[in-house]
């Protein structure tokens, strides 16, 4: 069997000193290679463990015959946003577990080709895409997430029109405001989103649901809502200490420095504090984004503290990866019970309590418990939370009917059928925080029965 | 999509209002709620309350201070030009309801959002005293707006160059020594005065409505920026407020936290100003 080709990146202690991206990317030499090891099965089954159904042997075909072209325009009938998924994708739970040879050594790299078919086109310079004939109906989407994106490029390849309404001053959802640049450049998310605006589609930015307009007042307008309102309202741990000054919310503090460029302080002018040490609370991707974004801001030492141990951690195994490698310093089975101030409320200490794992909870995870006696204190001039977020309640409190469950999430059906009748919902509002992909896999399953509800109307 | 500066004028020294066009949000505004706004692409996003808006021609009034990099970049600005970025109707409207007696205390700046809230009061059938007051005679705002839509108004400036030599607050105080029975007061300034103000009226027992100006990113809920103690709660001041009882507000946190980015705000002040007016740097 072929060798799985290696990505190059960026050596571990010249990009803790940039925003630059990680990896690098294959050449096309690489890619090729790597395209020839998939044995194009008959019954492909690493097309079950992707949500939007890339068509995967069909394109890895073209990229192995040399033909790049075609096999971008393989992926597109189903993907609107395939550089950001080949890069952002947690393809080693999704395609690349269920491909026939992650069973005999390593599955293809399906998430890498798919990034470097969709660099190359965007460097080349990106096809109009046919436009489909009008059906004359009209759909809102709110929110430019995954989610919304993906709802809004499947709705208008089916010939809708589509506006989508999004509250901040960039489209994108999480892509723009929370993964930093090093894992996913601004400019890549701007040209996939440039690419659903030329099927057809109407962005309108700086458009808050539920304060300039409700969904009721949309649904008299447009013949139905898609909402992508994601899970964007940060969690705190409600201990004492978490409105001194220097501690964020992991929201806040990848605001600042991914969507209003605080990296770049005092040219862009939204500043952010730059800690010296810095604690970070959780183990998601979340946490690892703002460890490395804080690192890359000058800090002297990063610590990620996470109540559970290495095993449990959320976080994509790569991302770890990068982040030990950059210097990172981990404090597993440890949580913070107090953040301690100077007595002038700026923050100078995490005081952690060593957990222990007990037996497996609901979730098959096992439940960590605090070991009494083993306080001790972490240095911190910021602390950044990254334990959580939960879906904003703005868009329910405003629209009558519209159920929401005891966690927040709206409430919906496998299709994306709310409760309302005319309104659809999917990705992170209603699972909670999830992925890029299973957002955009609600939204294309969500574009298909609007479609339908649409035709019945 | 940018949104036209309509006009721009000076009140007094340091002081500007500014109309700009934004139909939609004109068309949702209540008194109370306020706006964030972008100047461009390299620049923050900072909150300014709607003090007045005209649902007819589509516009939005706002009144602000030149205080720091972004306000004085805006007061540069004139009719004409462009803002990249206005976001609104956000926040809660004011609470507005018939209660009898209203005191509405506006300080410095905070005469401008104070005016909307003191129109509606009044239309509601409330008798309205209205207080305003400033470091300086030449720094009082609208005046004449206020006094059209209030039953009695009261003037105070900290030197004493017109009205009550002192603060807001002596006449608060003196009115509910009085023994004239007040059923609301609210007060929008700075977070000195509206401590001050919760102060005096607490041992009244009079209900206190103060508006919280705590520093914003998105005014979405999204990012806790804006988190404030309310009743020993954390609440998100953009979605949960901007309005709160004044007696259950911990305003030392509140100031603690408008400090966090002094150095920085300084720093982006003197670039500014580098840039603007030319200099050896
Ligand atoms: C820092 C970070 C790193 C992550 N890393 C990864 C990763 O590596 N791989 C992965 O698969 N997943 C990752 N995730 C998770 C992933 O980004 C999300 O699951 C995904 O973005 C959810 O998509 P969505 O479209 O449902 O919502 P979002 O991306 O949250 O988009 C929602 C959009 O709706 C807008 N909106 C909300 N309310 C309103 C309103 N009332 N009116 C108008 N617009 C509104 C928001 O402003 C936002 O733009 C990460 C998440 C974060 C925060
Ligand atoms: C809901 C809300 C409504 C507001 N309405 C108005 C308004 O109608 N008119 C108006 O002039 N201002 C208003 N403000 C305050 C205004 O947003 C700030 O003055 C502005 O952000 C300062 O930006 P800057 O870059 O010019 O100054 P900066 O460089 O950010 O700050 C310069 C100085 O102003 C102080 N400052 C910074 N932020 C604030 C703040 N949020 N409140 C008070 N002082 C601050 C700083 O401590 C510093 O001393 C409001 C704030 C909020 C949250
Ligand atoms: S399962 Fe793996 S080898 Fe088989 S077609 Fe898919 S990618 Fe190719
Ligand atoms: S979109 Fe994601 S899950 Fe689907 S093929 Fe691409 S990398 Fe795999
Ligand atoms: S400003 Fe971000 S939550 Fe209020």
């Amino acid at each position: 069997m072929l060798e799985r080709q290696k990505m190059p990146v960026q050596d571990a202690k010249i990009r803790a000193t940039n925003f630059n991206e990680v990896a690098l990317g294959f050449s096309e030499k690489q890619a090729i290679e790597e395209a020839k090891r998939c044995i194009q099965c008959k019954k492909p089954s690493c097309m079950k463990g992707c949500p939007v159904e890339v068509k995967i042997p069909a394109f890895l075909k073209y990229v192995a015959e040399g033909d790049l072209d075609s096999a971008i325009k393989e992926i597109k009938t189903d993907n609107a946003l395939p550089a950001v998924c080949g890069r952002v994708c947690p393809q080693e739970t999704q395609c690349e577990q269920v491909c026939v040879l992650s069973k005999k050594g390593a599955s293809v790299s399906i998430g890498r080709l798919e990034r470097f078919v969709s660099d190359r086109e965007r460097k080349k310079g990106v096809d109009t895409p046919e436009k489909p004939k009008p059906t004359g109906k009209k759909i809102a989407v709110v929110g430019s997430g995954p989610a919304g994106l993906t709802a809004a490029a499947d709705l208008a390849k089916m010939g809708h029109s589509v506006t989508i309404f999004e509250a901040l001053h960039e489209a994108g959802g999480v892509l723009i405001y929370g993964i930093p640049e090093f894992r996913l450049p601004k400019e890549i998310v701007r040209a996939e989103v440039e690419y659903v605006k030329k099927l057809g589609i109407t962005v309108l930015l700086d458009h808050v649901i539920g304060k300039i307009e409700n969904v009721d007042e949309l649904l008299s307008e447009f013949d139905a809502v898609f909402l992508g309102t994601g899970a964007g309202l940060p969690v705190f741990m409600n201990i004492d200490g978490e409105n001194l000054n220097g501690v964020y919310s992991a929201n806040e503090f990848l605001t600042r420095v991914n969507l209003m460029k605080s990296y770049k302080f005092p040219e862009y002018a939204t500043p952010i504090k730059k800690g010296k040490s810095v604690v970070v609370v959780g183990g998601g991707n979340v946490a690892m984004d703002s460890a490395r974004c804080a690192l890359r801001l000058g800090a002297g030492h990063v610590t990620i503290v996470y109540r559970r141990g290495e095993e449990e951690m959320p976080a994509r195994a790569e991302e770890i990866e990068h982040a030990k490698e950059e210097g990172i310093i981990f404090r597993l089975l440890t949580n913070p019970v107090r953040i301690i101030g100077d007595g002038k409320n700026w923050v100078t200490h995490v005081e952690c309590i060593n957990m222990h794992l007990c037996e497996p909870d609901t979730s098959g995870r096992c439940k960590p418990a605090p070991t009494s006696g083993t306080e001790h204190k972490i240095e911190a001039d910021v602390v950044i939370i990254a334990i959580g977020t939960s879906p904003n309640p703005l868009v329910p409190r405003t629209t009558k009917g519209l159920e929401i469950t005891k966690h927040g999430t709206i409430v919906a059906k496998e299709n994306g059928e709310t409760t309302k009748i005319g309104v659809y919902a999917g990705g992170d509002a209603i699972t909670g925080s999830a992925t890029v992909i299973s957002a955009m896999g609600a939204g294309k399953k969500a574009a298909r029965a609007i479609d339908e509800y649409l035709k019945g109307q | 999509m940018p949104f036209e500066i309509l006009n721009k004028q000076e009140l007094v020294p340091t002081i500007y209002l500014m109309n700009i066009a934004a139909p939609g949000i004109a068309r949702k505004a209540q008194p109370g709620q306020f706006v964030i706004l972008r100047i461009d692409e390299k620049g923050e996003r900072i909150p300014l309350t709607i003090a007045d808006f005209d649902r007819k021609n589509g516009s939005i009034t706002m009144i602000f201070q030149a205080v720091g990099r972004t306000t004085m970049h805006l007061a540069s600005m004139k009719a004409g030009d462009e803002l990249l970025d206005f976001i609104g109707p956000l926040g809660n409207p004011a609470h507005i309801e018939k209660v009898g007696t209203v005191i509405l205390v506006g300080g410095g700046v905070g005469v401008a959002p104070v005016f909307p809230q003191t129109r509606a009061f009044k239309e509601a059938g409330n008798k309205v005293i209205s207080i305003i007051g400033a470091r300086s005679a030449n720094l009082l705002l609208w005046e004449d707006r206020m006094r059209k839509v209030s039953d009695e108004l009261f003037i105070t400036t900290d030197d004493g160059t017109k009205g009550h030599h002192g603060f807001v607050t002596d006449i608060v105080k003196k009115i509910l020594e009085s023994g004239e029975k007040v059923d609301r007061v609210v007060a929008i300034g700075p977070p000195v005065m509206m401590r001050a103000v919760a102060g005096v009226t607490r041992p009244f027992n009079v209900k206190t409505i103060v508006s919280l100006n705590s520093i914003m990113v998105d005014g979405t809920g999204m990012c806790g920026a804006c988190r404030v103690l309310v009743g020993n709660e954390t609440k998100f001041a953009c979605v949960d407020g901007p309005e709160f009882d004044a007696h259950l507000v911990d305003f030392t946190l509140l100031m603690n936290r408008l400090a966090i980015y002094q150095p920085e705000e300084k720093m982006a002040l003197e670039k500014y100003k580098c840039e603007r007016e030319g200099c050896k740097c």
